[in-house]
């Protein structure tokens, strides 16, 4: 598929991305944020990074933790009056923040979601305590540590598998094939 | 007998959410529904992977729903992440032709096509709309008489508009309770989020959302939770130690399937509802029903 080109303003460039395009029907009432679980852990709330990427402040919007803490429940998309998917926006503005290297430091979420779809990638599925545990040890070894009380009592009632469930070779090998070839198509948009 | 294809998904197949499957598939029995498990299925990618890279997103879906649309049925599947995110590719490949012409291209590298034509189903819509709270009722050998239940149905059952209830305020789960013979407590925060993943990346907000839930449904009399997530059972279960230990709680509820609840009021075995997988136990308020 050809290759739009390059938008001239960020605006422009979110408008472009399937699901990004009603940023600009915001009318900045905030519904969004208020009805944001994590709206104040977040370093601008969710209706000013719409401001932000409108006032084509893309390096602030794209480095900021605020889209980490989305936690995809989707409340500010069911009350947006303006009928906005705020939470694909969030995705697309995570997404665009990876691809450019801009992810928040801030928050562990990037590398925590960078471990999950490595293992997705590799395995087809995801085995839950391989992945915590890599995850915990990568970014920090003392609560790894402090996670063993809740790893055990998981172990104890048979909900901890070591052993990851794999695909067949066929399909492993048929996924990887899919999930190449979306590599080299570079993106949604 | 109804038919459909299976989603289990990584938590409710070989992960911490086994027993949900396998109460899923015992009480389907009960209502004669197969569930017949979909081949070789992959992870669905959850949120993370719709965080990184949108489009492998997308496609791990559409792999799902390329061998599901073969089998010509409705593709259901008790887990709610799962849910959306099969849900949210079948909307966006009939949104935006872009989306569809690069999941194609990825698709077409693995041998595979996608037509768009499979329906996805959550496992609470299939029982309470397909099958009906009059024939759950029909199967009750054991009335959950007087148990009060806060029915927690998180966020991603209902929202965004793939659902099949109120967005906020919905009622399926209350009423299939109440036709066990259980009594659904009023719970304000019912489908309020739980953390989800992000107990993993940010535990200190997770817990502080968790504490809230366990909060509200206690204080409205509830002895148990009923779910329908397996990261909201894992969330709200494994983890309420957690919560006890930092804001000095003392909570003490179990936290069970809604499959565990209706296995339990059809008379089936504790083992086969895998019981025995809740950490905070849940035998001690069952134990009138078993």
């Amino acid at each position: 598929m050809e290759k739009r080109p390059r938008a001239d303003t960020f605006v422009d460039e979110i408008s472009a991305i399937p699901g990004g395009e009603g940023i600009r029907l915001c009318i900045q009432c905030g519904t969004c944020t208020a009805s944001c679980p994590n709206a104040d852990r977040m370093d601008h709330t969710p209706a000013q990074l719409i401001a932000m990427v409108r006032a084509d402040m893309r390096e602030e919007v794209l480095s900021s933790n605020a889209m980490w803490y989305c936690l995809s429940c989707y409340l500010c998309t069911v009350r947006c009056p303006r009928g906005i998917k705020q939470t694909d926006l969030m995705h697309a503005l995570e997404c665009l923040s990876v691809r450019q290297g801009l992810s928040s430091g801030r928050t562990r979420t990037p590398a925590m979601y960078r471990s999950f779809s490595n293992f997705v990638y590799s395995l087809g599925s995801l085995p839950e305590f391989g992945f915590m545990a890599w995850f915990y040890l990568l970014t920090n070894p003392l609560r790894a540590f402090r996670m063993i009380p809740v790893a055990l009592s998981l172990l104890r009632r048979g909900r901890l598998s070591i052993k990851a469930r794999r695909l067949t070779p066929e399909g492993t090998n048929q996924l990887r094939a899919i999930l190449d070839k979306a590599e080299s198509l570079g993106g949604v948009a | 007998m109804k038919y459909y294809t299976y989603f289990p998904g990584c938590s409710c197949s070989e992960g911490g959410a086994k027993a949900y499957g396998r109460s899923a598939q015992a009480v389907s029995k009960v209502l004669d529904t197969e569930l017949a498990e979909l081949d070789d299925w992959n992870c669905c990618g959850s949120t993370p992977y719709t965080s990184v890279d949108e489009l492998s997103s997308f496609c791990l879906s559409a792999r799902n729903l390329a061998l599901a649309e073969k089998r010509g049925l409705d593709l259901v599947t008790p887990c709610s992440s799962c849910y959306v995110i099969l849900n949210r590719t079948n909307s966006y490949l009939k949104e935006y032709p872009q989306v569809k012409a690069n999941v194609d291209e990825a698709l077409a590298a693995g041998g595979l096509e996608y037509h768009g034509t499979v329906r996805v189903r959550h496992l609470l819509d299939v029982f309470v709309n397909d099958i009906g709270y009059d024939t759950i009722r029909s199967k009750v050998k054991r009335n959950l008489g007087g148990l009060k239940v806060a029915p927690y149905y998180g966020c991603q059952v209902v929202r965004p508009k793939f659902g099949f209830d109120h967005p906020e305020a919905p009622q399926s789960l209350d009423k299939l309770i109440a036709s066990l013979g259980g009594e659904p407590v009023p719970f304000p925060l019912k489908s309020r989020c739980c953390g989800g993943a992000l107990i993993i990346s940010e535990e200190a907000l997770a817990l502080e959302l968790i504490g809230k839930l366990l909060d509200s449904a206690l204080s409205n009399g509830a002895e148990c939770l009923a779910t329908v997530c397996p990261l909201c059972q894992t969330n709200l279960d494994a983890y309420q130690r957690r919560v006890n230990q930092k804001f000095k709680t003392n909570f003490n509820l179990p936290v069970l399937f809604f499959t565990q609840l209706m296995g339990v009021a059809f008379g089936l075995s504790g083992e086969d509802l895998g019981l025995k997988t809740c950490i905070v136990p849940a035998e001690r308020v069952l134990a009138k029903y078993i």
